[in-house]
């Protein structure tokens, strides 16, 4: 069973959502997620300064199985990027929730907070997946 | 081993070198090279050997059985090859008058005849050079037939989440935005989500059927009733004809538009990178919007190419001239030689062989992704209680399966399903041949549980052991340089 974090938040398309002290969202793919991909090779993050919808495609992890879209989880605008992750992808896989963060957003609608998963209900919705 | 590696300098074959003055003609000093191409120096007997012993090493339909089938390799008979290599083909210039063209323009009007007929479609247009661009063609037609029509503001196609990458990247292309429609228990579309999806912005929905689970789109007559009451168009990925042609047409199930791989279906080999031919069909409404040139035929029985002229509302041109000729000749000399009976017994052959290996892979204890449904042409089984109970992935059987003689079935893909395997024999194996490889598997899953090591080193017998292919994407490296 791959690791989920009791204090973060999730979304269906499996990123996770970690609040900053200074409100800012950290978003990055879920152990599982990186499980299911395998070894990544490349990721490709948004621009900081990019304003994005709630569920907008805003980042790209390839592994040599598949490349999968990652979705913005709230409305908001890039605040920083994980610059590292472009020459190893690997850090994703090592620790999907520590060193392998995607990138930082600046929530425009903090009540969008609200509708993404806690720990509990991402846990049964990756059992659900995984029958 | 390169044969640059066996280079040593001097030895050469003299008897098939150009001589040492060789004439440089009225190319440009500046533009000629001044230091000698390092080319590989050896003798005529090491350059024989060498090619000789790569050619050992191809791994191919002709060698093995190749479940990958008509997604990437199914037999193409060496007629197709012989007669589109005929030298009365291969001297024609593309841009000699119809007059002394008659015999290569009769075989593509029989063609687009031959291929209106399997698929029920009202036109056919042979001019898309690959599968891409025919779909491409399909949904500029689309857009066309809305846009004639003043309905502007359809900007919504439609596309299975099972479906081939190539629909959604050809709706982006044409200016659409894609929206996904998930798939049901059963491998269908799901009929409520798309009831729910579609409205005044549809412009179409793309869909492969036999959809790309293996499975049949039974629902078929729903879903083009919801489309087009919607005010959309219906559009059918030729990816999988293999499993219908000549039993079921396009057209009869609703569709108003149609792209087909012939280096799929029709005699070429898919895989390798082309070139291939995608021609697209049409019915009634979209008949205006077919791409040219299109072959037609005079009532003196003569043919004549229609273009721009005759045909005012067309996508316009997606080729120079009458697309890839020689793959659309291996076409036509392939639906000759099966007649439009030999069509069907394509469809059936492929689907009892692919349903035979399902009933016996179920039997053996092989897990079937829809383990209610019916096999088309292909069927997709799960790795993944073998993978629960033994740590071997899908990937370790693949690579097990070289060492036993047979190439891998597709592998991860549709990613819908987890440690799947989709497996196509294609109409002309043998039923001993399916034999071998269904024994292959079940030893392969007797080592799984008695030395998985065994399994998860594998290759083992192959000329090169199992590739980091995650290394070799990361640290891509794909020239050679000279030593020193």
């Amino acid at each position: 069973m791959s690791e989920i974090p009791k204090d973060l938040r999730y979304t269906r398309s499996h990123e996770w959502i970690m609040t900053m002290p200074d409100g800012t969202l950290t978003v990055g793919i879920t152990d599982h997620a990186q499980e299911l991909l395998g070894d990544l090779v490349f990721i490709e993050l948004p621009k900081v300064g990019e304003k994005l919808a709630a569920g907008k495609e805003c980042a790209v992890v390839e592994s040599v199985k598949a490349a999968s879209d990652v979705y913005a989880p709230v409305s908001g605008t890039i605040a920083e990027v994980n610059a590292n992750l472009a020459e190893r992808p690997e850090t994703v896989n090592k620790g999907a929730y520590r060193d392998g963060w995607l990138f930082r957003i600046k929530p425009e609608r903090p009540e969008e907070l609200g509708s993404l998963l806690d720990a509990a209900a991402y846990k049964s919705l990756v059992e659900a997946e995984d029958h | 081993m390169l044969i640059f590696e066996l280079s040593r300098p001097g030895r050469r074959n003299p008897s098939q070198s150009p001589g040492p003055a060789a004439e440089s003609g009225d190319i440009p000093p500046e533009l000629r090279r001044r230091s000698r191409p390092v080319l590989p120096q050896v003798s005529e007997m090491q350059a024989v050997r060498h090619y000789t012993r790569l050619s050992q090493k191809n791994f191919s339909i002709d060698t093995h059985f190749y479940p990958l089938g008509s997604c990437t390799m199914k037999y193409n008979p060496r007629a197709c090859n012989a007669f589109s290599m005929l030298p009365q083909f291969l001297g024609r210039h593309p841009l000699a008058s119809p007059a002394t063209g008659q015999g290569f323009l009769a075989c593509m009007f029989e063609l687009q005849e031959i291929l209106r007929d399997v698929t029920g479609m009202r036109a056919v247009s042979l001019t898309p050079m690959a599968g891409a661009q025919g779909e491409f063609a399909g949904v500029a037609m689309m857009r066309a037939y809305h846009e004639s029509r003043g309905d502007a503001d359809r900007s919504e196609i439609l596309v299975p989440d099972a479906a081939h990458g190539t629909n959604p990247a050809t709706a982006v292309m044409c200016g659409y935005t894609v929206r996904e429609i998930p798939t049901d228990e059963a491998g269908g579309i799901d009929i409520e989500k798309l009831r729910a999806a579609v409205g005044p912005r549809t412009a179409g929905l793309m869909l492969t059927n036999p959809s790309t689970l293996g499975v049949f789109e039974k629902d078929i007559q729903e879903v083009q009733r919801i489309v087009h009451q919607a005010g959309g168009l219906l559009y059918y990925d030729g990816a999988n004809l293999n499993a219908i042609l000549g039993k079921v047409k396009p057209g009869s199930m609703g569709f108003d538009v149609i792209h087909m791989n012939l280096h799929k279906t029709f005699s070429t080999p898919h895989g390798g990178g082309g070139p291939g031919a995608g021609p697209v069909g049409v019915n009634e409404r979209l008949l205006p919007f077919l791409p040219v040139p299109v072959v037609a035929r005079a009532r003196d029985g003569s043919y004549f190419v229609e273009t721009e002229k005759e045909r005012p509302q067309s996508i316009g041109r997606l080729s120079a001239h009458m697309g890839n000729a020689g793959i659309l000749l291996r076409a036509y000399v392939y639906a000759r030689l099966l007649g439009r009976e030999g069509m069907k017994r394509v469809a059936e052959f492929a689907t009892l062989n692919a349903n035979y290996m399902l009933a016996r892979l179920k039997s053996q204890g092989f897990v079937a992704a829809y383990p209610d449904r019916r096999a088309t042409h292909e069927f997709i089984i799960t790795l993944k209680p073998l993978k629960d109970a033994t740590g071997v992935t899908a990937m370790d059987v693949a690579k097990r399966l070289l060492d036993k003689g047979f190439h891998a079935p597709t592998t991860y893909f549709p990613m819908l399903v987890p440690e799947c395997f989709l497996i196509e024999p294609t109409e002309t194996e043998s039923k001993e041949e399916l034999d071998a490889f269904i024994t292959a598997m079940e030893e392969i899953v007797r080592e799984a549980h008695d030395n998985p090591d065994l399994v998860r080193n594998a290759p083992h017998t192959t000329t090169v052991r199992r590739l980091d292919d995650v290394k070799a994407a990361r640290e891509l490296d794909l020239r050679w340089k000279v030593a020193g």
